[in-house]
This record gives C-alpha cells, sequence and structure tokens, in this order.
C-alpha cells in the first residue's frame, strides 16, 4: 500500500502532470473516437479497450485531488468536479456523452443538413433537411394567410413592437398612455387591420389565419383578458358574500379540474348547441373564449396566493384611511399582491403560449399544427423531425425569454431591502 | 340622501343586493343555455338521455386492457377509455417521480457539470410545449426506429420496433393467491413498522424494519410459489412471417408506440417541474437543522433520512400533487396522436357517432373532475400525514 503514495502536497510536483495527462489522454481518446472514428487502443481485447478511457480518466482524476495544494486554480477544479471518487465519475460520464454526441448532432444539423434548393429532391444529405422549413417558412409564420395580403400581418406586428419599443424611452409622465393604448385600443385596431373587412382591406376569414402569427395573436387576446378576469374571480373567492364566494370557487375549481382540450372540444361541439338556432359565433372566437376562461381559473389561483400572503394590517390601514372596498383593493391590496406573485403569473403566461398548439382540435393551425399540414404533403414526406425540431427551437425561445423577462422583472421589482 | 342611509345603516341588505345579481344573473344564463340547448336538441331529433352508453359502439379500439371489441356497449368503450387515461398516467407519474428526484438532486450537485446539466435540461423541457414533445417523440423519434424483421433485440426476450415495443407476457397460475400474499406482506410490514416504533419509543431499542420489511415482502410471496401452486412463465414475442416483405411478432404483450411516446414525452416533461419541487425542498431546510443534526453525530445518510427528507417532503409534495394532477390531464393530448384515452375515444368518436355533444362532453369533463379531485384527496391525506405535528 505504501508502494504508491496517497497524493498529497509532497508529491505535487510527480503526481499532477501525470493525472493531468492520463484525464487528458482519456478524453483525447474519445475525441478521436467520436469525431474521427479511429480506435487508438484497437490492439487490446474489446471490452478493455472500450472502458479504457474511463479507466485512465479515474486514476487521473484520483492522482490530481490534492486537497488545499496551494494550487488556486486545481483547488477550484477539485472542489467543482472532483470532489471524491463519485463526482469524479460522474464528471467522466457527462464529459464523455458529451464529446460522444458533439459529431452526430454538428452531423445533423448542419455538416450533412442541406440547406440550398427548393424541392425534397435537393436533400441528398444524411442530415436535416432545412430546405423543408425554408419552402414552408411563410406559411409556418401566416398559416394561410393569402400572400398578398401579409404585410397586414407585419404592419400589425411592427407597430406593435414600435409602440413597445418606444415606451421604453419616453418620460415615465406619458409611459400609461402608451400602456393604455396598448391594452385597450392597439388589439382592436390590431385584429381590425388582420382581419380587413372594411377601409378596403380585403376580408380574410379566421380559418385562414395561422402559423406563429397566429400563436402570438391568441397568446395575446387570451393574456389581455385572462387576467382582469382572473383577478376580479380571486377577489370573488376572498369575498366576505357567500353567494359570491362558492360561485367563485365552483367557476375556478371546475376548469382547474379539466383538461383544456376537453375545453377545446366543448367550445367546438357544446357551446353552439348552447346558442339559438341559426347564430354563428367564429371558431377562432370561440377558442379564445375558451383559452380566456381556463386560464383566469389558474390566473385566480395565483392571485389569490398573493392576496393570503399580505398582512391583515394592509387591509386594517387601507380600511381605517375611509377607503371603500374597490379602492383599498385597487390602491392598496391589489399593486402589493400581483407583485408577489410575480413568478406565478409569469407561470400561467408561459403555460397558456405553450397551451396554444391544442387548438388543433378545433381545426385551427398555429405553428404546430402547419408543421403537421406540411409533413403530411405528398412533396415532404418523412420531414417530421425537422419540422418539430424547428418547432420546439421557436417556442424554446419564446418561452426562456418569457421566463428570463420574468426573473429580471421580479428582481426590479422587489423593495425587499 | 336615503340611498346613504340605507347604505350604512343595512349592511345586511347592502350584502344582498350584489349576491342577488349574481345569482339572478348566473340562473338566467343556465335558463337561457338549456333553453336553447332544448331547441336545438328537438330540431335535430334528439332527446337528451344517457340510454346510448347501453347502444353497441360497433367501433374498434386499438390498444384495451379489458376485453373490448365493436360489439360491446358504449359504456364499455368509455371504461376502455378510461383505463388508458389511468395506465398512462401512473406510467408517467411513476418515471415522472423518478426522474424529477434525480434530476432535482442533482441540480443541488457539487459537481460543477452535473449541476449544469440538470439545469439545462430543466430549462430546455420546461420550455418546450408538451404536445411538440408528444409530436417529436411520436412522429420523429418512433418513426425512426426499424422494421420488425430487423427490430432492437434485447437479450430476444424483447423486440423495439416501429410497431411498437414487445415484451414478453407474464402468464400466471394461481394469481389470486399471488395477490393476496403481497397485499398480506404488505400488512405484515404494517404491523412490524408499528410495534418497532413502539419498541423504539418505549424502550429506545432500535430494530432493522427496513431490511426485516424488504424481506418480508420477498418471503411471503416467495412461499406461495413452492407450496401453494403459483408458477409464472413467460410468453416470449417471436417474429412471425405474414407475407413475403410483412413481418410481425406473435405471442408477447406488443405496447403501442402511442402509448411509449405518449408516456416519455409526459414523464420527461412532468421531471422539470418535479425536479424544480425537490430543489425548493431540499433548499428550504434551514442549514441549521443539518448543522445540528451533524452536532448530535448524525451520520449522513441519517442526516439525510431523519432530519432533511422529512422537513423538505412538506415542502415537495403540495406543489407536486399539482404536477400529478396537471400530468393526468396533460394525459387528454393523447388525443393528438391517436392513443386511445377517454378523450379520443368517447370525446371523439362516439361523440362523432352519436352526435350527443352534450351528454358525452359532461360525462367527460365529470370524469376528469373525479379523478383530480380523488387525487388531491389523496395527497392531502398523505399532506396531513407529514405535516408538522405540534405538540
Amino acid at each position: 500500500m505504501n508502494l504508491i503514495a496517497k497524493p498529497s502536497k509532497e508529491n505535487i510536483k510527480t503526481y499532477v502532470p501525470i493525472g493531468l495527462s492520463l484525464v487528458s489522454l482519456s478524453f483525447l481518446d474519445v475525441f478521436v473516437n467520436a469525431f474521427f472514428n479511429l480506435n487508438f487502443t484497437g490492439f487490446l481485447p474489446s471490452q478493455l479497450s472500450y472502458f479504457l478511457p474511463l479507466i485512465i480518466g479515474f486514476i487521473g482524476f484520483y492522482l490530481i485531488r490534492i486537497e488545499f495544494s496551494g494550487v488556486r486554480s486545481l483547488d477550484i477544479l477539485n472542489k467543482n468536479i472532483n470532489s471524491n471518487n463519485f463526482n469524479a465519475l460522474l464528471t467522466l460520464f457527462t464529459i464523455f456523452i458529451i464529446i460522444k454526441s458533439i459529431p452526430p448532432m454538428l452531423d445533423w444539423f448542419i455538416l450533412e443538413a442541406n440547406f440550398a434548393g427548393n424541392s425534397k429532391d435537393d436533400c441528398t444529405g444524411d442530415g436535416a433537411c432545412w430546405v423543408f422549413i425554408k419552402v414552408w417558412f411563410n406559411r409556418f409564420m401566416y398559416g394561410l394567410y393569402p400572400d398578398a395580403e401579409q404585410w397586414r400581418i407585419n404592419t400589425a406586428f411592427l407597430i406593435l413592437f414600435a409602440v413597445v419599443g418606444v415606451s421604453f424611452f419616453v418620460a415615465e409622465k406619458f409611459k400609461k398612455y402608451f400602456i393604455l393604448f396598448l391594452v385597450f385600443v392597439f388589439p382592436f385596431l390590431g385584429i381590425k387591420l388582420i382581419s380587413g373587412g372594411s377601409f378596403g382591406l380585403e376580408y380574410v376569414e379566421s380559418a385562414a389565419w395561422g402559423g406563429l402569427s397566429l400563436t402570438f395573436i391568441i397568446s395575446a387576446f387570451a393574456i389581455l383578458f385572462c387576467f382582469p378576469i382572473g383577478v376580479i374571480l380571486a377577489l370573488g373567492r376572498r369575498s366576505s358574500l357567500p353567494a359570491i364566494k362558492y360561485i367563485s370557487i365552483g367557476f375556478i375549481e371546475l376548469w382547474r379540474g379539466v383538461p383544456l382540450i376537453t375545453v377545446l372540444f366543448m367550445s367546438a361541439v357544446m357551446f353552439p348547441m348552447f346558442l339559438p338556432d341559426g347564430t354563428f359565433i367564429d371558431k377562432l372566437i370561440r377558442v379564445l373564449i375558451a383559452i380566456t376562461l381556463f386560464e383566469a381559473a389558474y390566473m385566480a389561483e395565483v392571485v389569490r396566493g398573493g392576496l393570503q400572503a399580505l398582512p391583515k394590517g394592509q387591509y386594517e390601514a387601507a380600511k381605517s384611511l375611509g377607503m371603500g372596498y374597490w379602492r383599498m383593493n385597487a390602491l392598496i391590496i391589489l399593486p402589493q399582491a400581483l407583485k408577489l406573485v410575480i413568478p406565478g403569473i409569469a407561470n400561467t403566461l408561459l403555460a397558456l403560449v405553450k397551451d396554444t398548439p391544442l387548438i388543433f382540435v378545433v381545426g385551427l393551425m398555429e405553428l404546430a399544427g402547419m408543421i403537421g399540414l406540411a409533413k403530411t404533403n405528398p412533396k415532404w414526406l418523412g420531414m417530421a423531425m425537422e419540422g418539430y425540431v424547428f418547432a420546439g427551437l421557436v417556442f424554446w425561445v419564446i418561452c426562456y425569454a418569457m421566463s428570463r423577462y420574468s426573473q429580471n422583472l421580479e428582481k426590479k421589482l422587489s423593495t425587499e431591502r | 340622501m336615503i340611498f346613504k342611509k340605507f347604505n350604512i345603516e343595512n349592511k345586511k341588505a347592502r350584502d344582498l343586493i350584489p349576491q342577488a345579481i349574481t345569482v339572478l344573473a348566473l340562473i338566467s344564463v343556465i335558463i337561457y343555455f338549456a333553453t336553447n340547448a332544448q331547441i336545438n336538441m328537438g330540431n335535430r331529433g334528439i332527446s337528451f338521455g344517457f340510454g346510448f352508453l347501453n347502444q353497441e359502439a360497433s367501433f374498434d379500439i386499438t390498444f384495451s386492457m379489458i376485453e373490448y371489441d365493436g360489439s360491446h356497449s358504449y359504456g364499455r368503450a368509455f371504461l376502455v377509455g378510461l383505463l388508458n387515461t389511468i395506465l398512462v398516467s401512473v406510467i408517467g407519474i411513476f418515471f415522472a417521480t423518478i426522474l424529477g428526484v434525480i434530476v432535482g438532486i442533482s441540480r443541488l450537485s457539487d459537481n460543477y457539470l452535473i449541476a449544469k446539466v440538470a439545469e439545462w435540461y430543466v430549462e430546455i423541457f420546461r420550455n418546450i410545449p408538451l404536445i411538440l414533445q408528444i409530436f417529436f417523440w411520436y412522429f420523429a423519434a418512433l418513426r425512426a426506429l426499424p422494421l420488425p424483421e430487423n427490430g432492437i433485440s434485447f437479450y430476444d426476450i424483447s423486440f423495439l420496433t416501429i410497431k411498437g415495443w414487445y415484451v414478453p407476457k407474464f402468464i400466471w397460475t394461481n394469481f389470486n393467491i399471488f395477490l393476496l400474499s403481497v397485499i398480506s406482506a404488505f400488512i405484515a410490514i404494517y404491523f412490524i413498522n408499528s410495534y418497532a416504533t413502539k419498541q423504539r419509543e418505549q424502550f429506545g431499542k432500535q430494530i432493522p424494519t427496513s431490511i426485516i420489511s424488504f424481506a418480508t415482502l420477498i418471503l411471503i410471496p416467495l412461499i406461495t410459489f413452492f407450496f401453494l401452486g403459483v408458477s409464472l412463465t413467460f410468453e416470449y414475442p417471436v417474429l412471425k412471417q405474414l407475407s413475403p416483405t410483412v413481418f410481425t411478432y406473435a405471442g408477447g404483450v406488443s405496447i403501442i408506440p402511442e402509448l411509449i411516446a405518449l408516456a416519455l414525452a409526459l414523464s420527461m416533461y412532468t421531471a422539470t417541474f418535479i425536479a424544480e419541487n425537490v430543489r425548493a425542498g431540499i433548499l428550504g431546510v434551514g442549514k441549521g437543522q443539518k448543522e445540528a443534526a451533524a452536532s448530535i453525530g448524525l451520520n449522513k445518510n441519517q442526516i439525510l433520512k431523519l432530519v432533511v427528507m422529512p422537513q423538505a417532503l412538506r415542502i415537495i409534495i403540495p406543489p407536486t400533487t399539482n404536477q400529478y394532477l396537471n400530468l393526468t390531464k396533460n394525459s387528454s393530448l393523447a388525443a393528438a396522436i391517436a392513443y386511445p384515452d377517454i378523450v379520443l375515444v368517447f370525446a371523439g368518436t362516439a361523440l362523432m357517432q352519436t352526435g350527443r355533444a352534450i351528454e358525452i362532453i359532461s360525462i367527460t369533463m365529470l370524469t376528469y373532475l373525479t379523478l383530480s379531485i380523488s387525487i388531491s384527496i389523496f395527497m392531502n391525506w398523505y399532506n396531513k400525514k407529514m405535516a408538522i405535528k405540534e405538540k
């Protein structure tokens, strides 16, 4: 046992170089194997050759595990990835898997992928056929909206971005007008622009809308409406009036207990039965109502959490100033309660955005639905992977950005000292 | 003036008015909808009622846990759908919990790489809509599997192919006796545990309950194999040629790709949320608790088992219950890839055939409500058991 001394500060000069070279050797072996398909250790028995990098790496990590070595970078390395034998093994496995999975991913996404061309025949490589995305890109963004009229959707979103952008730079005094415009005027202006039918704009029925722009439209409207309804429901649930309280509870629990897909089914097949014969409500509007009510119930529970977290003194203080119920809630209670539950609100809105693809059950096609349509096109069969990877990336960017923004907002509005 | 007087002095009346207005509005909306529904159904010549549940369904279902074919009733079809929903939910909950706990603990690992990998797993799978993940597994990943004739074989007892995963079938004799023995083993374990607790509390004696329980669980069912005539054989799937180019597997159980895709997507998606709950729960246990436990001489495992976990579970359970509920509700996305769950079978096919929208949608929604409420009642009970008992 004393033949090999335990790695310590005394023998650091010999052990660290040996250990580091062993570790690098093991990574090199895996790297060369993964990228160039060469096997250095092919002369060994296959089992041994397979596990050799792991064994060398493990010994290497053991040799460099020197506590209080006095070398700063070595200490940091040991603390973070090499604190004991188990951690060293985990580290090796993780790095090997990452190295192993890079080449196939790289091949599929870029090296073997096809970017040029405009039909399936142009895809000759083994990798992804990004031509598919390129050709269908317009459809993925705008659905079946007529090509000539797509500038209307673009204009609506450009106005939105412009107004939001400008509102960041104007004085605090004018900000509220921008917000009022965005909340109360713009949505209806935008929807008029997109649907048309007046001002000389050609009417485009909602069945033709689709793609990513529909995702945005539905999300925006549902967010806009579900928030106030959710707040009212939350206040209703906390009300001291029994009838209002129990109706709110019943309403909230009903929506929270059922999946969105059944609610959408309901809006599609059951709701028309409840209307006078001959009345027809546009499919998109029915879907919007369904999603709004559904998410409002979740929003109500989030807001209720905030209301419950407020100390009683806040209510009493507001009342002692002579405020009525509505003034108390609007000026004292809700601003504090909502700030407390920003993460919850953000999560609900995220869930809403992630739920929009479900509208396929009523036949509306946003991004995921359009990909479903495109991949069943006889000329483009077998493109499911590319399509869903693309859609996944798009949704991921949107949702990740939203969650990051909410985290920042939470930090910014935090008044804790 | 009158209004003001009324406002101040008559609180009861003041409270009554908004309530009365709300109730009246609700009732009038319901009546309006009901009359419309009646007129509409009258026009279409259908009458409200649940008698159709006994009629012959005359459609087939691709995957069923109980005996079913087209000659069975709509009620039976509903049951098949419900069982399929429960099956995929249970599988999903099982794997989501395991994966979620592993990822959640990994996020707190000392190992920087492991913590980062776990973090990115959560960030990636949480921020992609579940329906897209289901589509990805079903239409892209599982479609890349080989045809039956060159399926991926696991030691020749199980085969993974594009048509599903073929696994050996368990053939039991006297299964009832085996089941009874397992149940009695659990009852025995319960008594052993309560006896051990009593011994510990009264005399301070430590009894190794976990080993004894484990042994009981193995031994009692094992006895039935040797003495009570229980036996278990396996029927392995075997490749069979239907025609020169078409192959399939005979025997065994086929797990359809829809179920695999759905269970994979549901558990990987829900695991991210459970992981966050686990992380929050473990972080929520104060550092002082661990230090106090260490200072009275508990070792690392004891600290985790006796001090950290019981407290962390209290924080973890309520939000995780919500995730279980969400998973159950999300299993309805099965309809998108034609996994025959309750939505597809009942709210889809049965509704199209009978046209009874109101009855069928109501039954479906009520079923989900019942499922949700029963899971939450169970978890509330468990939560109460785990809650701090203040003396």
